[in-house]
């Protein structure tokens, strides 16, 4: 590699941080967004002017086709369905890598790394694994694409000796790629393949559509350390830095999600959790009656108060009910309330789902607050709205030892001198607890589809 | 005699050339053999070094902004384009070359996509007036 070739990726890694340092801030995000253009612009731009790039004709086209997919579905996705297109871009990500390591191990001489049959150990290792992980990244991002998307069941999937199975898979590739590495053979390099295809796929079955925003940030982490992989087989200190980057932050993310929920990373892994079973586990046979009330009764006292919570959840984005609150929040705000916004963490199906529906709804980012910035302030708010969430707001999770959501830091909602749930109907929360806070005397349910409720409630404050 | 020196004299340049080349030869193979395992040392140095970086920047990242952030490091995850690149350079036709070329168009979707998501999310977001 040149001189100059190594100074311009150098560029670019530092573009790509500094890409990521924008997003600490929402008034400088949209520069750091251009920064990460800009940086891929001079990797690509360096790379083709390699001596050994020459095909320009056919990169073209490849790289029209691809550019012209990407950004027809980036314009058209609705912001509800984030997650889904999170999971499946992570999908190619993880596939790319499989294909241009099958295309190193191929052809070695285009990377410098020896000729075929004679590809030096350090460089087969590398390749392998950069392989692997990506190959699981490819299918274990699928599986969560049909989890979130619906077209796999979003119940976990759980049989016997389904830990024993990845256990041994597990191993299995392992000794593939000790193999691979000795023998250079074809098959061995196509089974690791295989077998993590295969892995992807049991690792993500057990793992419940609620858990998805751990496993999505996970499997960002993945293609991070794919892209970290292949940098090692290219000796490219921009994927190297660039992989580490993405691994970190997905790695990150998934922290954030497993504290969110006061659980284990493990505990999400091995999966099983929530779904039907849990529900029925659960579900101890519940006699009270919550108190039930209608739009007019909501509106009216809405009207009446000063300061007011919305806490929303995953269901508010089912029901695409964002625009209907913030037009609801407007008219209270009109009338002389103090609206603002919770949430809580694991609320939705990936990292900061909420906050990117409700600025689609052209809510101020100023008026959405964390968890940790808006919780004390429940006790001095008249009213709480939560609408589409449920167990982030139980306070089982402080209480009850035995409860499957024990230790969850949740939002204090029940302080709040009056409390409206939004709900469908009294099923239980993911996590297949019953939510105390139903049966309190300042609670009251509002059931239906939420943007409808929202639209009854905006119906009785213009009254 | 003159003859048989003169004929010594080019035989020993003749060898001291190729012990020239089979020194110069020798480094070579040396520099690419031993190039490469330096280069795993000093890219897992980048790599550790790179990880702290992302730890620190990562957690700076308001939490408003994580789907954003997972738009963004999407997009540069793709930076594997740089591989897909080098495979699918070579004139001359074959499985490799293929293989390259669809890593460009996986990886193209994704920098595309990635970077126009993310950019409307961001959009998004706005101040109280």
């Amino acid at each position: 590699m040149s001189t100059l070739t190594t100074a311009a990726y150098l560029v670019s890694s530092v573009l790509f941080i500094l890409s990521l340092r924008g997003l600490s801030h929402p008034s400088t995000a949209r520069r750091g967004n251009f920064l990460g253009i800009l940086g891929m612009t001079i990797a690509i731009v360096t790379t083709l002017s390699n001596p050994g790039v020459l095909s320009y004709k056919e990169i073209g086209i490849a790289f029209l086709i691809g550019g012209l997919i990407g950004t027809s579905i980036a314009v058209k996705i609705q912001m509800t369905a984030l997650p889904q297109l999170v999971a499946a871009f992570h999908s190619l990500v993880g596939l790319a890598a499989v294909f241009v390591a099958a295309s190193a191990y191929y052809n070695p001489s285009a990377f410098n790394i020896g000729t075929v049959g004679s590809i030096p150990m350090g460089s087969l290792i590398e390749m392998s694994i950069g392989t692997a992980i990506g190959a699981v990244t490819f299918t274990g991002s699928i599986i969560a694409f049909g989890k979130l998307q619906g077209f796999v069941s979003g119940n976990p999937l759980v049989f016997k000796g389904q830990h024993f199975i990845n256990l041994l898979l597990g191993l299995g590739i392992i000794a593939l790629i000790v193999k691979f590495c000795i023998d250079q053979n074809q098959e061995l390099f196509w089974l690791i393949v295989f077998a993590s295809f295969v892995i992807g796929v049991l690792l993500i079955v057990p793992i419940g559509g609620a858990d998805m925003p751990v496993i999505v940030s996970m499997l960002n982490s993945y293609s991070g350390w794919a892209a970290a992989g292949i940098g090692f087989t290219l000796s490219n200190n921009l994927l190297i830095i660039t992989g580490a980057l993405v691994g970190s932050s997905g790695a990150i993310l998934s922290y954030i999600m497993c504290k969110g929920m006061n659980r284990s990373f493990l505990n999400v892994l091995l999966g099983g959790f929530g779904g039907e079973q849990a529900a029925s586990a659960g579900g101890v046979k519940d006699d009270r009656q919550a108190k039930q009330g209608n739009a007019a009764d909501a509106a009216f006292m809405m009207k009446n108060s000063k300061t007011i919570i919305i806490v929303p959840g995953y269901g508010m984005a089912v029901a695409q009910a964002q625009h209907a609150l913030r037009e609801m929040g407007d008219l209270l705000k009109a009338a002389g309330a103090e609206v603002r916004y919770a949430i809580h963490p694991v609320a939705g199906r990936m990292p900061g789902h909420m906050n990117v529906l409700l600025a689609e709804a052209n809510v101020p980012y100023d008026e959405v607050l964390e968890l940790d910035e808006i919780n004390r302030d429940f006790s001095e708010t008249d009213v709480a709205f939560v609408i589409g969430a449920n167990d982030v707001t139980n306070p089982a999770a402080k209480t009850d030892k035995t409860s499957a959501i024990y230790g969850m830091p949740i939002l204090d909602v029940e302080n709040a001198g009056q409390v409206f749930f939004v709900k469908r109907g009294m099923a239980s929360g993911y996590a297949g607890v019953q939510n105390e806070l139903f049966f309190r005397d300042n609670t009251l349910m509002l059931f239906g589809d939420a943007k409808k409720v929202c639209e009854d409630i905006i119906k009785g404050l213009e009254n | 005699m003159s003859e048989i020196s003169n004929q010594l004299e080019n035989l020993s340049y003749k060898a001291q050339q190729i012990a020239n080349e089979a020194s110069q030869l020798a480094s070579s193979v040396a520099e690419t053999s031993g190039g490469h395992s330096d280069f795993i040392i000093f890219g897992i140095t980048v790599l550790v070094l790179a990880c702290f970086v992302g730890y620190y920047v990562v957690w700076s990242v308001t939490p408003a902004l994580h789907s954003p952030l997972m738009g963004v490091t999407n997009a540069i995850s793709s930076v594997i384009i740089v591989g897909a690149l080098l495979a699918a350079g070579p004139v001359d036709s074959n499985i490799s070359k293929y293989f390259g070329l669809v890593a460009v168009t996986l990886a193209a979707v994704n920098i595309f996509g990635g970077f126009v998501v993310t950019n409307r999310m961001l959009s998004m977001f706005k101040k109280k007036q």
